[in-house]
């Protein structure tokens, strides 16, 4: 990259099930006021916006970034919107900082939201298709059968989804802004939810949330006044059809290749060694054993033991994953990205709270969409790359 | 059915969103409950504006905005198209007007309609008046204001003028009176529920969509039809895609070899779905799982029947259960499900690429 990038300013909304007392509008100027403030910036100082949601599906309105410019101080500055399904609020962040270290932009404002309550993700995920039968249920339809497909590759036993289901619930608890706090979760009370699509039981299943998050990413020059900004070290996105024969859908490709250009950048050969700390988008508990080997932690079918070890715990890992809790914990799908990216900024700048890890100097934010087939990633680093 | 006809569908998206507005345009649906129309002051001292409907922000400066006003009854049409043939669903169902209407004591205009009788009654920089439903039959939305009327026509005006004490003031926009308390806005005297706030807003959406299959996938749905699976080949890597999509995904050139495939296969996987959902229409649980036809090199998912869920495993061999000729049709839904053949399960090795 030509010019150095660093966040300078994060903010979130309380997530919850249905944000009732706010509008859309509302809902991103929460989290993008709480941006600008942490930044000590007002409207006027930024030089362009970059806003990303999921599919407008859920919202039922069109286009919401037209309505979204005013809302969000665009008027009379270049403003897009980013669509990468579910890794959009990591693609959204990337988009934004290109126009940073392309040395266009001093201060880019980029957002991300999803108001799931509005309607239902279920059914907007759901609609059946002409000329087929009505089979598709959801994400967790669709992604049952790949972890399926991962546990009969691995041989892992049944407790590890249960296992990260519980721990990520665990690092939610100490996030005031997670959807879900659930401190006292037990292994029982995952193993006996019910399960909605076996192998996935409901308490390994990420929620549905309204939320939205926000960063503004600075110039060098712009950053030189923060006491605390996260430098970006390494950033790619990468995409690959949905189907096409012979595909790995359990560790696709498309995703090894994203994070091998992101380590090469970050100058990271071992990434377990390397990397304090990660976010990473895990919607259903399975998908974390399976990202571990993706993003290079564990060898290929040897995630599952790294997260049976209680590596990825914040409490004695050495590793930790998703102290913030996930999207296990919260899920506006369009921000989800987001707060992965959000969270790795905040571990680095030291500035997490009760799920701040000690020292991290550098961190890792990812995330995916759509069949797996759009993954986003960046790391972040205390000091200047 | 003609061999390249190809296939179309209606397909339609249709849900009930229910939108919340938030405090300002919560007051904005309240005001117009009550029989009145708020705008929001914006900017100060000469760049102060009167923004109609409000917004909770400066549209100007993204700053937040500031207190809320009564503006009108009356306006000026500053802009309009006329609407001959009112769609479905129109807030008028005879020709209208589709009007920019700044009220007066406002300084942006609002996107309402005017009951004009014909186009010859419209002019730009007409004055016009709010017709309002019956104070009973309001809601909370942009139609308690029915529409505008012409100034002095002879239509019958409904609306009463929102407040007796504020008459408008056509020639004085920057001085709106009567400020609203957004966490106020209902008078004691208002007809339906003054105290319930305007949370919430239904908005049903119905978008009509006609799909069309493509030639390569109606190919295959009229093999269906005949009962057969129709798959093609990629002239290149030599790969079955079924359905066929005309094109290979891997080496992006056209798949013309079309290339009949057996109705057995294997369950590379699989789910149980237990979740129940709007517009679902299988009982639960069911299996839903990826069948690799033999001879094809990429799984579809179909339902699993003949075999209790908890029976269904990787490497199952199933067949097709077709539909009788008679009730088939060009569509994946003429094959019932597929239920297991009875042979030994697939080595793992034999599908595991297809994961």
């Amino acid at each position: 990259m030509a010019e150095r990038c660093a966040v300078i300013g994060i903010g979130q909304t309380k997530h919850a099930s249905a944000r009732t007392d706010v509008s859309i509008a509302g809902l991103v100027r929460e989290a993008a006021l709480r941006a600008l403030d942490d930044a000590g910036l007002d409207w006027a100082d930024i030089d362009a916006v970059v806003i990303g949601k999921a599919p407008d599906m859920f919202e039922g309105v069109m286009m919401p970034e037209l309505y979204l410019a005013p809302a969000l101080g665009a008027v009379g500055k270049p403003m897009m919107r980013v669509h990468t399904a579910g890794s959009v609020g990591g693609s959204t962040v990337l988009v934004a900082a290109h126009l940073v270290t392309s040395g266009i932009h001093e201060r880019v404002l980029t957002v991300a939201f999803e108001k799931q309550s509005d309607s239902d993700a279920m059914w907007a995920l759901s609609v059946p298709q002409p000329f087929s039968p009505p089979l598709l249920a959801g994400a967790g339809g669709y992604f049952a059968p790949i972890i399926r497909a991962y546990i009969r590759r691995s041989g892992a036993p049944d407790h590890i989804g249960i296992a990260v289901a519980v721990k990520d619930r665990l690092h939610g608890s100490r996030n005031p802004y997670a959807h879900l706090h659930m401190p006292d979760i037990t292994f029982e009370s995952v193993r006996d939810s019910v399960m909605l699509w076996d192998p996935l039981r409901y308490l390994e299943t990420c929620p549905s949330s309204d939320g939205a998050a926000a960063m503004v990413l600075a110039s060098e020059q712009a950053a030189a006044s923060s006491p605390a900004p996260a430098w970006v070290h390494g950033m790619a996105m990468r995409s690959e059809p949905t189907m096409f024969a012979g595909r790995d859908q359990v560790n696709p490709r498309a995703g090894r290749d994203c994070v091998a250009d992101v380590y090469a950048q970050a100058g990271i050969t071992e990434p377990r060694r390397e990397i304090d700390v990660a976010e990473v988008y895990v919607p259903f508990s399975w998908y974390e054993p399976m990202w571990l080997e993706n993003l290079g932690f564990a060898a290929e079918g040897e995630g599952w033991k790294l997260t049976d070890s209680g590596a990825t715990s914040m409490d004695g890992g050495d590793i930790p994953w998703n102290c913030s809790g996930g999207v296990l914990c919260t899920n506006p799908i369009g921000a989800s990205g987001m707060l992965r990216f959000a969270e790795a900024a905040l571990q680095v700048r030291g500035l997490a709270g009760e799920h701040q890890v000690d020292g991290v100097r550098r961190a890792l934010g990812h995330a995916y969409g759509g069949g797996s087939q759009f993954f986003a990633m960046w790391v972040l680093g205390s000091e200047k790359p | 059915m003609a061999d390249t006809e190809v296939l179309s569908s209606p397909h339609i998206l249709e849900y009930p969103y229910s939108r919340s507005v938030g405090p300002v345009i919560g007051s904005f649906l309240a005001g117009l409950r009550d029989g009145k129309v708020l705008g929001v002051r914006c900017g100060s001292g000469a760049g102060e504006r009167v923004v109609v409907p409000p917004t909770e922000y400066d549209p100007l400066t993204g700053e937040d905005s500031g207190e809320m006003v009564e503006v009108g009854p009356g306006g000026v049409v500053t802009s309009w198209a006329w609407e001959s043939e009112p769609l479905q669903g129109a807030p008028l169902d005879k020709p209208f007007a589709w009007a920019l209407v700044r009220l007066d004591g406002a300084t942006t205009a609002m996107l309402h309609v005017v009951d004009a009788g014909s186009a010859g009654a419209m002019a730009t920089g007409m004055r016009v008046l709010p017709r309002l439903v019956e104070p009973s039959a309001r809601v909370g939305s942009i139609l308690d204001l029915a529409c505008f009327v012409p100034e002095g026509s002879d239509s019958p005006v409904r609306a009463q003028p929102a407040e007796p004490g504020n008459p408008a003031q056509p020639d004085d926009p920057a001085q709106p009176d009567d400020p609203a308390q957004p966490d106020d806005p209902a008078q004691p005297d208002d007809p339906a529920q003054p105290d319930d706030p305007v949370t919430t807003l239904s908005t049903p959406i119905r978008l009509d969509y006609r799909f069309s299959a493509g030639i390569s996938q109606s190919r295959f749905l009229r093999g269906l039809v005949e009962g057969v699976f129709i798959g093609q080949r990629c002239p290149r890597c030599a790969k079955v895609y079924v359905p066929p999509r005309g094109s290979c995904p891997t080496d992006g050139v056209p798949t013309t070899e079309d290339v009949e495939l057996s109705d057995t296969g294997t369950v590379t996987t699989f789910c149980v779905v237990n979740v129940p959902f709007q517009g679902q229409a299988i009982e639960l649980p069911y299996v839903c799982a990826q069948v690799l036809l033999d001879g094809a090199n990429i799984s579809f998912m179909h339902l699993i029947q003949g075999i209790p869920a908890d029976e269904v495993r990787m490497g199952l061999r199933v067949r097709a259960v077709w539909k009788p000729p008679a009730e088939r049709g060009p569509s994946l839904e003429s094959v019932l499900c597929f239920e297991p053949t009875g042979e030994p399960d697939a080595p793992y090795e034999s599908y595991e690429e297809y994961l």
